[in-house]
């Protein structure tokens, strides 16, 4: 579905049923160098089962047009617009990774209007080590691989998403490439070393978590290495988040789709 | 393509795709002989169906066993996914008709196998599509075959019958140029000889029947999708940007954005045509690839050694294998095949046909049949089997003369190799008319 916001195009996959703004509503927002399709099967049940799904592309990212925007905050102020412009009152936000971050912020400003906050791959702060911030710079593919590697925790996650067949670390991979290459060649620059910057300089999250006012959950990978479950203490602590852990890495939608869709579904309830 | 931080190649051979079976703890890949799975509840079923849950239904869209193979074969090319097929030639089908229909167009080189050559030059234009064909090094040629209706290149890595490399990064660039997708055969490479995916091809199949299984027991196909190809930026694809009506109205590159082919070709190909994997080929297939970079690197090792034994015999016309400089595409085996050239290759007796006959009947090591890429060495005279139909100009025509004989070098000891084509070539010399 698209959107216009700022003069620029936004896309929201709705999970392959119209967006009906009188249902209660679900923004999934995504992580660094990633976009709406890696909550494929998230988007899809939740939109077959009684909710309006909008699993955004952020600025830049897919087809929503670029360029990024610079700060999560800046991010968060984009999906309230969204929010707004596809008629709906309330929301549930749900964010992986960087999106946590972005989804946090989005419902401390919208307050009332949020209905729920699930952050997976949570971690605050969510420094990037100097190397992977420098790899990300200089060498944008390396710096893929090493994401892709540090975000998986098996080569063989069953059944694999979307479908038997995939490759967790092969279409991660595909798609980080597709964007990152589709970012430059729109002229836009280096999409990933501009999302870990984000995502480095972000400093905001306990400030905002005080405006938060609905119900939050934490959604961890017991076997993350990008974001370890320990580094979402501070927000645990600042959000009164209830956690669940996962038997999975940092890619928890893929490598776990059935579990994180369980657990975002009872957390909707 | 795999990434520098992922696990070697040989360690992806072993554990791509597979852990311990939860159930019982199986270290190996179980073979899962069941048409169909239990569904939790109806509304699990209903999630299955309409793709909101992963998992598995029927196995002619999907298995548990044939997963692995497919996550594996997927994690050594370096690619989003892939679907096992029945065959190599059902591969092929998969990837043509998931991207072409009646009034499709596709370009080709000219140098494939027999069979490949058959579908699109005969069978296919009973459906309506058509097929350019174009020589392997000619690149003018490929950029001036392609039409508005052109779905698709298509090559193969080691093309038959004479071994001509495709170039694939200027291929892949013609290709990408107009906005289509290169289809490669890698076969004969496998990738632990090559990853066309690191060179700019798009989509890749193979022959499991040859070197992924190696053992000459099962026929089957994998068809492989890197995962890159952007099919809405191309506008020439609406089965992948378009609404599906056949499944439940799905856009396929919305739904994802780099599995938009796999997606359409399961959910439409493997569905509607059916040509799946058994689940058991798929263990034996699995097999196979598990020893992939062992058996490979011998097969190079003993096809050189057999090549460097022909090229010196008397009875020997010549060799047509891409790392002697002779050959006509040996600068771009270099650059495009450094672990080396595969272990299938030509040769031209200095003879008629009665002396290729003969050579090949005084052969005990080297299996006189229809196949490559097994683990016992092979031999055929195609004029005499596979193109006896054929007079001496229509031979040449396609590449193969009176004398040509065609090797798949084994596992065998290679000393017991040169020994058996010693004795047969001597055979040969003696059945000079």
């Amino acid at each position: 579905m698209k959107f216009e916001i700022d003069g620029r195009a936004a896309y929201a996959y709705t999970g392959g049923k119209p967006f009906d703004p009188a249902l209660p509503a679900v923004v999934l927002i995504h992580g660094a160098l990633n976009d709406h399709s890696v909550w494929g099967l998230q988007s899809r049940a939740l939109a077959h089962h009684g909710h309006a799904v909008l699993a955004v592309d952020l600025p830049g990212h897919g087809r929503s047009d670029g360029p990024a925007l610079d700060k999560i905050e800046a991010c968060a102020d984009w999906i309230v617009e969204l929010l707004d412009a596809s008629g709906a009152q309330r929301a549930a936000l749900a964010g992986h990774s960087m999106g946590s971050l972005i989804a946090l912020e989005a419902a401390a400003r919208l307050g009332a209007r949020a209905t729920h906050l699930a952050m997976l791959g949570a971690a605050f702060p969510l420094k990037v080590s100097p190397a992977l911030l420098d790899a990300a710079e200089r060498t944008p593919r390396s710096a893929i691989d090493m994401v892709t590697a540090f975000s998986h925790s098996t080569l063989a996650a069953k059944p694999s998403a979307p479908g038997p067949g995939f490759s967790l670390h092969g279409s991660s991979r595909a798609l980080m490439r597709r964007l990152q290459d589709g970012y430059a060649n729109a002229g836009h620059g280096n999409l990933f070393h501009h999302d870990f910057l984000a995502c480095d300089r972000y400093a905001g999250a306990l400030e905002a978590a005080q405006r938060v006012r609905c119900p939050v959950q934490l959604i961890l990978g017991a076997r993350d290495a990008m974001a370890p479950p320990r580094s979402a203490a501070p927000l645990r602590e600042a959000l009164a988040a209830r956690v669940v852990t996962l038997p999975g890495g940092h890619a928890l939608m893929g490598e776990a789709p059935d579990a994180v869709l369980n657990a975002l579904r009872e957390f909707l309830k | 393509m795999p990434g520098s931080s992922d696990p070697g190649f040989d360690t992806l051979a072993l554990h791509a795709g597979a852990a311990p079976d939860p159930a019982t703890g199986a270290r190996a890949v179980p073979i899962h002989l069941s048409t169909s799975f239990v569904f939790d509840d109806s509304e699990h079923a209903a999630a299955l169906f309409n793709m909101e849950r992963s998992g598995h239904v029927y196995s002619r869209i999907s298995n548990p066993t044939n997963a692995v193979l497919e996550e594996r074969v997927a994690a050594l090319e370096g690619a989003a996914g892939a679907i096992a097929t029945a065959s190599g030639q059902a591969a092929l089908h998969l990837a043509v008709s998931t991207l072409c229909g009646a009034g499709s167009h596709i370009v080709a080189s000219s140098a494939l196998y027999g069979g490949s050559h058959n579908l699109l030059h005969y069978t296919l234009p009973r459906f309506g599509i058509e097929t350019t064909f174009v020589k392997t090094g000619d690149m003018e040629a490929w950029r001036a075959a392609i039409r508005p209706a052109t779905k698709l290149l298509f090559g193969e890595t080691l093309g038959n019958p004479g071994l001509d490399v495709l170039d694939i990064p200027v291929v892949a660039a013609i290709a990408h140029e107009r906005g289509l997708p290169l289809l490669v055969d890698s076969t004969f490479t496998t990738p632990w000889l090559m990853r066309p995916l690191e060179h700019g091809a798009d989509l890749v199949y193979h022959s499991a029947t040859k070197f992924l299984s190696g053992h000459g027991t099962v026929i089957g196909g994998v068809l492989v999708d890197g995962g890159t190809f952007d099919w809405e930026s191309s506008g020439r694809f609406p089965e992948l940007t378009g609404a599906y009506a056949g499944f439940h109205g799905m856009v396929f590159a919305e739904e994802s954005s780099v599995g938009a082919f796999l997606l359409r070709a399961r959910r439409e190909g493997l569905r509607d045509f059916g040509a799946c994997m058994s689940p058991h080929t798929a263990w034996l297939v699995l097999q196979g690839i598990e020893t992939l970079p062992l058996r490979m690197e011998r097969h190079v090792a003993n096809a050189r050694k057999v090549v460097e034994f022909l090229v010196a015999h008397p009875m020997v016309e010549s060799v047509g294998y891409p790392e002697l400089p002779s050959h006509p595409s040996h600068a771009l085996a270099k650059r495009l095949l450094p672990r080396g050239s595969g272990a299938v290759f030509s040769f031209d007796l200095k003879g008629n046909r009665a002396q290729g006959r003969a050579f090949i009947e005084a052969l005990r090591l080297f299996s006189h049949l229809a196949n490559v890429g097994d683990c016992r060495s092979l031999v055929i005279h195609p004029a005499s089997t596979t193109h006896f139909r054929m007079d001496a100009a229509a031979l040449e025509a396609a590449g193969i003369g009176e004398g040509t004989i065609r090797l798949s070098v084994g596992l065998e000891e290679p000393a017991d190799l040169l020994d058996d084509l010693g004795r047969a070539l001597k055979a040969a010399e003696k059945a000079r008319a």
